[in-house]
């Protein structure tokens, strides 16, 4: 019984953030003074040298109207949107590249966002909670205070510092990555994958670094506090070894509110993610909503984010659905 | 309440979940470990003393103002003169952070000092009245926390972009910032709900609110602090955040303006490094203090006041 009821909460959650969302996203435009229709009309009158009469004006209004689904009194317009985007996941046509629907666009930058952030999520995860318990085991030796110091330096540095820095100097000081990173399109060759891995290595690079401090710091306060209990205490008496204390009592203990922390964050990382690309020119979904709030496209940057909303959402829900198979306390309460 | 997601802790509790000084150990490991919870936030404050005393004091002797387009020679190399050199715009660099800082600062302060009040506000009626109030309030925290806040400052920066004033910027971050604050204080007042002195309390007929304001914030202002420095962290971050990818008001100088001008003006093919490695040094040490003050105030603080 206990499983379905976590289950059941988690999910209730995850509609709760959807729904939110997607409220949220639906209503902030609408409450701000600027209307994208008048700075779209407004750009095609500019470049029709203000040709366009009044009626064409008008007509083309509605059609926009139309065509965005902004026709009728708010509530309509409302549930339109969550008909459109939830059923049908359809965001409308791009206003820069016209038919090019939104959703398709996003289709392509999705795996570039989701391959970065998995790889160097994992890699910052794993690699931060076993430095972090090995500090949080040893604390009482002086070698453990420098592996802490590594989190305390790291943790406090933004993402786009981290970036910069990364830039400066792994292309710049000591030019082992290209300055300026290029990702072709075309079949997977080998070749290929290798020239997308090569330059990928510094937005990951980057994202590593930044979650890794954190995880440090985390997990050395959960490994201290975990060492102090009476079972870790039973088993050194027992007379296991250092290393099994260290891992299957400290490490597999500390972890589980790791993980917790890891769902809640992903809000953060995935915000690390979208500037990384930016500053990276990586063609993913940060880039593509730079580019589109450059050009005014905001049917990209509704689709983009209502997207980015249902990915965190989701990602959190499955990381919160394995957990109860890493702690048994879960399936057996 | 066997919602396991209460174990999730802001990561500045975490960091400073030392182990408080212990009475059973001898003297002088106590003394050491005082001393150490003590060079945290001394250090942490000392630098933030030098950056605000620096960017607050220096502006009032500024010979021009530093965001003045094309006032010297470009790209000038450093010299007695500037100290920094001059940047691709023909401003002096070393002036421009300093005025980087203080607008981060400023700007830091008041969003930190709006979101306190609100995850304040929230975060103890959520963990004190409890109920469905509770579980309503904490389902649009999660919802906060969950949602990425980077795609919803690109938006409104697309939108309000060329009338945004500074200070709008600094509302928008408020607005969507309070939620890990709230959640934090929440927890703690859930730890201090079932405490022997606020049954006693009640016994003895004082009224929620007098509760609320007499028996529990004494212990959670402790964390206000804390809190404060981390939503200051937090704003200036996410301010140039914005400012380094050009949705920001990149005409006010801050720590993240600088570095969208240079990156823009390719400071690193025109040879102009310290263009872009000023702010870095400056932003990585003003945030290593802020964040030292923040972990140093909570170990102190968590050693006194017995709750974690």
């Amino acid at each position: 019984m206990g499983v379905l009821q976590y289950v059941a909460k988690r999910v209730g959650l995850y509609l709760a953030v959807l729904f939110i969302g997607l409220t949220i996203t639906f209503f902030l435009p609408r409450l701000l003074p600027t209307n994208p229709i008048d700075a779209y009309i407004s750009q095609l009158q500019s470049r029709a040298n203000g040709q366009l009469t009044a009626e064409a004006i008008i007509q083309l209004r509605t059609n926009l109207e139309e065509l965005y689904g902004l026709k009728g009194n708010l509530f309509s317009q409302y549930l339109g949107y969550l008909n459109r985007v939830i059923f049908h996941l359809d965001f409308g046509p791009s206003f820069t590249y016209y038919p090019t629907p939104v959703s398709s666009m996003i289709l392509t930058a999705l795996p570039w966002t989701l391959g970065l952030l998995l790889i160097a999520t994992l890699i910052a995860w794993v690699l931060g909670n076993l430095v972090g318990v090995v500090a949080g085991y040893f604390h009482t030796k002086r070698a453990a205070t420098v592996l802490e110091v590594v989190g305390i330096l790291l943790y406090p540095i933004p993402y786009y510092i981290l970036a910069v820095s990364v830039i400066l100097l792994l292309a710049y000081v000591i030019p082992i990555f290209p300055l300026s990173p290029t990702f072709p399109v075309g079949p997977l060759t080998p070749a290929l994958v290798g020239s997308i891995v090569y330059n990928s290595t510094l937005p990951a690079l980057t994202l590593v670094l930044a979650g890794f401090g954190w995880n440090i710091l985390s997990m050395k306060a959960l490994a201290v506090a975990t060492t102090e209990e009476p079972y870790v205490t039973f088993a050194r008496l027992k007379g296991t070894s250092n290393w099994t204390r260290m891992v299957r009592y400290v490490f597999r203990n500390a972890m589980l509110p790791q993980v917790t922390a890891l769902a809640l964050s992903l809000g953060t990382v995935f915000n690390g993610a979208l500037l990384t690309e930016i500053l990276f020119s990586y063609p993913g979904v940060g880039l593509l909503m730079r580019t589109a709030a450059s050009s005014g496209d905001y049917d990209v940057l509704y689709g983009a984010i209502t997207l980015s909303i249902v990915a965190v959402a989701t990602a959190g829900l499955v990381i919160d659905l394995i957990y109860p198979l890493l702690d048994p306390r879960i399936r057996h309460r | 309440m066997s919602d396991i997601r209460d174990t999730a802790v802001s990561p500045a509790d975490l960091a400073a979940a030392e182990p408080a000084p212990k009475a059973t150990p001898g003297r002088r490991e106590r003394a050491s470990w005082l001393w150490l919870l003590n060079a945290r936030l001394v250090l942490g404050l000392i630098i933030i003393a030098i950056f605000l005393l620096g960017s607050f004091v220096l502006p009032l002797f500024a010979p021009h103002d530093p965001a003045q387009q094309a006032t010297y020679m470009k790209n000038l190399k450093i010299s007695p003169a500037h100290w920094l050199g001059t940047n691709g715009l023909g401003q002096d660099t070393l002036w421009y952070l300093i005025f980087a800082v203080r607008n981060s600062l400023i700007l830091g302060i008041f969003v930190g000092i709006g979101i306190s009040a609100i995850s304040t506000a929230i975060g103890l009626s959520a963990g004190f009245i409890g109920g469905a109030y509770e579980r309503i309030v904490m389902l649009i925290v999660d919802s906060f926390i969950t949602i990425p806040l980077l795609p919803i400052l690109i938006i409104l920066g697309a939108l309000i972009r060329g009338n945004n004033n500074f200070f709008t910027i600094g509302l928008i971050i408020v607005i969507f910032g309070w939620a890990w604050n709230a959640r934090t204080i929440r927890s703690m007042v859930l730890s201090l709900r079932e405490r022997e002195f606020i049954n006693m309390a009640r016994f003895s007929g004082a009224g929620t609110l007098a509760i609320l304001v007499r028996e529990i914030f004494p212990y959670v202002s402790a964390y206000l602090v804390v809190g404060f420095i981390n939503t200051i962290l937090f704003a200036i971050n996410t301010e140039a955040t914005l400012a380094v990818i050009g949705l920001s008001k990149v005409d006010v100088p801050t720590l993240g303006s600088i570095i969208f001008w240079a990156l823009n003006y390719n400071a690193l093919f025109t040879g102009n490094t310290t263009w872009l490695v000023a702010p870095i040094v400056a932003t990585i040490l003003l945030f290593l203090g802020l964040f030292l003050t923040s972990t140093g105030f909570n170990a102190a603080f968590a050693s006194r006041r017995g709750v974690a």
